[in-house]
C-alpha cells in the first residue's frame, strides 16, 4: 500500500511492505479493541523472528503468555516489573559476548525489544530504562502508554492526563481527578543522547512501522513512546479504540514526532486542529471535567503546540478550528 | 589435622602458591571460569570483587561483558537477562544489595538458569553497619538457590568454580551463592593455591548451555504467567532439583578434590567420631571453634565440631549421621531468626533435623569481634548443664547473657 498515494501531503516518506507472517500470533486474552495487539503485531512485521521480547509486567504480559500458550512466536521473557531496561541490558550483553566466542553467528542481527507498560516505564521501571540508555545498549524500548497501570485496575501513573479519573486518582467532590501533567518521556528519553527517539500512534500504523525500522536501524538504543487506547481504562466503547486515537493527534494532544540523532521533526502534521473536547468526550475518564477544567487543558495543549512550532521553526500544528466536526466522516480527510 | 584442606593425594594438575584477599580469590576464580557477562553494583565488603573482574576485562585478560548497572535490582536482572540468553553470569553483593536483588532471587530459581553470585556477607541496617555477619545469606534459605559457605579464602575461590559446575549441571539447573565472611574472609590477604593452566579450570566446570534459552531459531517463552493449574508443579521442579543437586554438589566437589586436591564434603566434621558434645559453626570463625575443641579435649571432655559448608539444600541425613552419638549440640548462628522459636537461623533448622537438645548460641552480630576463650565459656557452660537447651543466648553481647 503506498500511503504516499493515499493520503498525499500527510506523510513525508514512502512506506515499505509488511511481511504476511505474523509472529503476534492471534487468540489472545487481551480486552476486545485493545490496540496492545495492533502495536505488537505490527512491531513484529517490522523486526522479524530475529527478535528477543522482553516484557515487564502488564496488560500485555497477563493476557499474551498464560502457560502453556503463547501469541509470540519469537523469543520472549518476562521478569518483573521494574527491570525491562536491565534484562534487555543483559541479553544484548550476552549477544555481543557470544558472538565473539562463536556461539551466535557473528553476522546474524538479533534485535532486543522491551515491550513495556506506562508504569513499566515511566515509574517502577524509570531507573531501568535510564540505566539502559545511559549505557548505550543497542536496544529497541516500546513504551506502550495506555496513559494507567491498567493491568491492576486503572490506577494512576506517571503519564496519567491532568484530569483523567483513575481508581486512584477518582474525580471528587474537592479534586478533579488526577492534578499532575503527563511525564514526557520521550523528552526525557531524548535528553540521554540516544540516537533514535520518537512518539508514535497505532492509528497511524504506517508512521508506526516506519519508526519501528528507524529503531531497528539505529546504532544504539532507541525508544518509542507509543500511545494505546484502553476500553476500561478510558472507558469509550470498543468500536471506537482507533478513532480516539485519531482524536488524540487531531486535536494536538498527541504530536507525532521523532528525534532522529537530535534533530526533531514532527512526522504528522495537523493543519488545522480540532478542539481537545472532541478527545476528552469521548471518554468516561474526563466526564466529570467542568468547563473551565476542559479549557485549562485546552490551553495546556495549546502551550505544547506552540512549543512544538516554534522547535520545527514553521507552523506544523495549526490552530484550533471549532468549525471542524468532532467526528470527520471515513474518506473525508 | 584440619578437615577442610584434603592433603593432595591425587591433585593431577599444576598449582601455584599466591596470597590473595577473600575477595580477589573470588575474582580469579571468576575469571578462570571465564565468565561471559558479569553484572554488579558496589556495597561493602564485596565491592573489590567487581573492581577486580572488570579490570579483568578491562585490560583483555577476561572476554566478558561487565555491566555497571545502576543498581542491585538491575544487577541481578541483567544476569537473569544474560544467562536467559545463554552466556555464563555472574554477579556479587551484600545486605542491602541484596534485599534491593531480592524481588529477582526467586525468579531465577523458576526460570532454572544456573547463575553464580558471590557474597561477602554483612549485616543488615539499621543501624548502619557496614561489617560481616550472615543476616543476608540466611534471608535466602527459603528461595530455591543452591546455598555454600566457605571459611576462607581457598575455599571461596574452590567453592566459585565448583558452583558453576553444579549450577550448570542439566540434573540442576539452578542459581547458586557463594557466601563467606566479610572483612574476616573478604579483605584478608591468605595463602591459596590456583591453578597454573586456567584451561584446567573450564576442563573442570565447562560452560554447558543446556539450560532453557532465549533462542531465535527455537523461541522459548520464559517466564510465562503460572496459573493455579500449572503453578505448583512447574515450581515443584525446582523443589525437586535442588533436592537431587545435593548428589550433584558431592560429585562436583569430589572430582574436585581428584583434579585439584581440595574437597570440602557438605559438612565439615572435625574430631566428630567419638564426641559427646558438639559445636556446629559455620564461615570463618571455625577456625576458634577447632581451637576449643582441642583445648576441650585437652581437659578431659569429648568434644567435636561440625562446619555447615552447604545449607540448600539442607544435608538432613548426614547431618544425622554425623551427629547420631552426640549428647549435646551447640550452635553458635551468626544472624538473628527475630522472634523465631530459636533466635539463629541454623538453630532451628538443626533442631528440627536431629530431635536433641540444641544449644542456641548467637555470636559475631554485626561483626562483633570474639575470641576462642568466648567460645569457650559458654561450651563449658553447655557442658556443665548450666545453660538449657532450645533457649537463646549471646556471646559477646553487654548486659546479656
Ligand atoms: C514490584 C511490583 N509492584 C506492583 C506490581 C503490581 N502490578 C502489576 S502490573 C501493574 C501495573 C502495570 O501498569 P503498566 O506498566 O502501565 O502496564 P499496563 O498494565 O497498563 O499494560 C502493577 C502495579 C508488580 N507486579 N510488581
Amino acid at each position: 500500500m503506498k500511503v504516499a498515494e493515499e493520503y498525499p501531503g500527510l506523510y513525508e516518506y514512502a512506506n515499505f511492505e509488511l511481511p504476511q507472517e505474523e509472529l503476534f500470533l492471534p487468540g489472545h486474552g487481551l480486552c476486545a479493541s485493545c490496540t496492545i495487539g495492533v502495536i505488537a503485531r505490527h512491531m513484529l512485521k517490522v523486526l522479524g523472528p530475529d527478535t528477543v521480547v522482553v516484557n515487564p509486567t502488564g496488560c500485555a504480559e497477563v493476557s499474551t503468555v498464560v502457560y502453556p500458550r503463547t501469541n509470540w512466536a519469537v523469543p520472549w521473557i518476562h521478569v518483573a516489573f521494574g527491570n525491562g531496561g536491565s534484562v534487555a541490558s543483559g541479553i544484548e550483553a550476552a549477544i555481543k559476548v557470544l558472538k565473539r566466542r562463536g556461539v551466535i553467528d557473528p553476522n546474524r542481527k538479533i534485535n532486543v525489544v522491551v515491550f513495556a507498560g506506562d508504569g513499566g516505564t515511566a515509574d517502577i521501571g524509570f531507573q531501568a530504562l535510564s540505566g539502559l540508555l545511559e549505557r548505550g545498549h543497542k536496544v529497541i524500548y516500546v513504551m506502550y502508554d495506555n496513559e494507567g497501570y491498567m493491568n491492576t485496575g486503572i490506577q494512576r501513573s506517571g503519564t496519567t492526563p491532568l484530569g483523567a479519573s483513575t481508581t486512584t486518582a477518582p474525580a471528587g467532590r474537592k479534586v478533579p481527578g488526577n492534578v499532575t501533567h503527563k511525564k514526557p518521556m520521550a523528552a526525557i528519553a531524548a535528553a540521554h543522547g540516544i540516537p533514535y527517539v520518537a512518539t508514535a500512534n497505532p492509528a497511524y500504523v504506517h508512521d508506526m512501522v516506519y519508526k519501528f525500522k528507524k529503531a531497528a536501524e539505529a546504532e544504539g538504543p532507541a525508544f518509542l513512546h507509543i500511545l494505546q487506547s484502553c476500553t476500561p481504562g478510558w472507558r469509550f466503547e470498543p468500536k471506537y479504540a482507533i478513532r480516539v486515537l485519531e482524536l488524540a493527534t487531531e486535536t494536538g494532544y498527541w504530536v507525532n514526532y521523532e528525534i532522529d540523532h537530535g534533530e526533531f521533526r514532527v512526522t504528522l502534521p495537523v493543519p488545522r486542529r480540532k478542539p481537545v473536547k472532541c478527545f476528552l468526550e469521548l471518554q468516561g475518564r474526563f466526564k466529570h471535567l467542568k468547563p473551565e477544567e476542559v479549557e485549562a487543558i485546552q490551553a495546556v495543549i495549546d502551550r505544547d503546540v506552540e512549543e512544538i512550532n516554534r522547535i520545527m521553526g514553521k507552523e506544523v500544528i495549526g490552530p484550533v478550528d471549532p468549525s471542524l466536526p468532532c467526528i470527520t466522516p471515513r474518506g473525508a480527510r | 589435622m584440619t578437615a577442610q584442606i584434603v592433603a593432595p593425594k591425587e591433585r593431577k594438575v599444576a598449582q601455584k602458591r599466591i596470597a590473595l584477599t577473600g575477595n580477589h580469590a573470588v575474582a580469579l576464580a571468576v575469571k578462570m571460569a571465564r565468565a561471559e557477562v558479569i553484572a554488579a553494583y558496589p556495597i561493602t565488603p564485596q565491592t573489590p570483587v567487581v573492581e577486580k573482574l572488570a579490570e579483568y576485562v578491562n585490560n583483555g585478560e577476561l572476554d566478558a561483558e561487565f555491566i555497571p548497572v545502576e543498581s542491585e535490582h538491575s544487577a541481578m536482572s541483567a544476569v537473569i537477562g544474560a544467562s536467559a540468553m545463554g552466556a555464563r553470569t555472574f554477579t556479587e553483593t551484600s545486605s542491602q544489595g541484596l534485599g534491593h536483588m531480592y524481588e529477582n532471587l526467586p525468579i531465577a530459581v523458576g526460570m532454572r538458569l544456573p547463575i553464580v553470585m558471590g557474597m561477602a556477607v554483612r549485616t543488615y541496617s539499621a543501624p548502619i553497619n557496614v561489617w560481616g555477619d550472615y543476616s543476608d545469606v540466611m534471608s535466602m534459605r527459603e528461595l530455591g538457590w543452591i546455598i555454600y559457605i566457605a571459611q576462607n579464602a581457598q575455599e571461596a575461590f574452590d567453592t566459585v568454580i565448583q558452583a558453576y559446575r553444579v549450577a550448570e549441571d542439566s540434573r540442576v539447573h539452578l542459581p547458586a551463592v557463594v557466601a563467606y565472611d566479610g572483612f574476616w574472609t573478604s579483605h584478608v590477604l591468605q595463602p591459596l593455591d590456583v591453578p597454573e593452566d586456567e584451561e584446567e579450570v573450564m576442563r573442570y566446570a565447562p560452560i554447558t548451555r543446556s539450560w532453557v534459552k532465549l533462542d531465535v531459531d527455537n523461541p522459548a517463552q520464559l517466564g510465562a504467567v503460572g496459573t493455579p493449574e500449572w503453578y505448583w508443579e512447574i515450581r515443584w521442579q525446582a523443589v525437586e532439583a535442588l533436592r537431587a543437586s545435593l548428589k550433584v554438589i558431592q560429585e562436583a566437589d569430589e572430582e574436585y578434590g581428584k583434579v585439584f586436591g581440595r574437597s570440602y564434603g557438605l559438612l565439615t566434621p572435625y574430631r566428630l567420631e567419638d564426641a559427646e558434645l558438639a559445636i556446629v559453626a559455620y564461615g570463618s570463625i571455625f577456625g576458634l571453634v577447632k581451637k576449643v575443641v582441642d583445648r576441650l579435649r585437652r581437659e578431659g571432655v569429648r568434644a567435636g565440631a561440625l562446619r555447615l559448608r552447604v545449607i540448600r539444600p539442607w544435608p538432613g541425613d548426614m547431618f544425622k549421621k554425623l551427629l547420631e552419638h552426640v549428647d549435646k549440640v551447640a550452635v553458635i548462628d551468626r544472624a538473628i531468626n527475630h522472634g523465631g522459636p530459636l533466635y539463629g537461623p541454623m538453630a532451628v533448622e538443626i533442631a528440627a533435623t536431629i530431635q536433641k537438645p540444641v544449644y542456641n548460641v548467637l555470636a559475631t552480630i554485626g561483626m562483633r569481634a570474639i575470641d576462642s576463650d568466648m567460645i569457650y565459656d559458654a561450651v563449658v557452660k553447655i557442658h556443665r548443664g548450666l545453660w538449657v537447651p532450645n533457649t537463646p543466648y549471646t556471646v559477646g553481647l553487654r548486659g546479656y547473657e
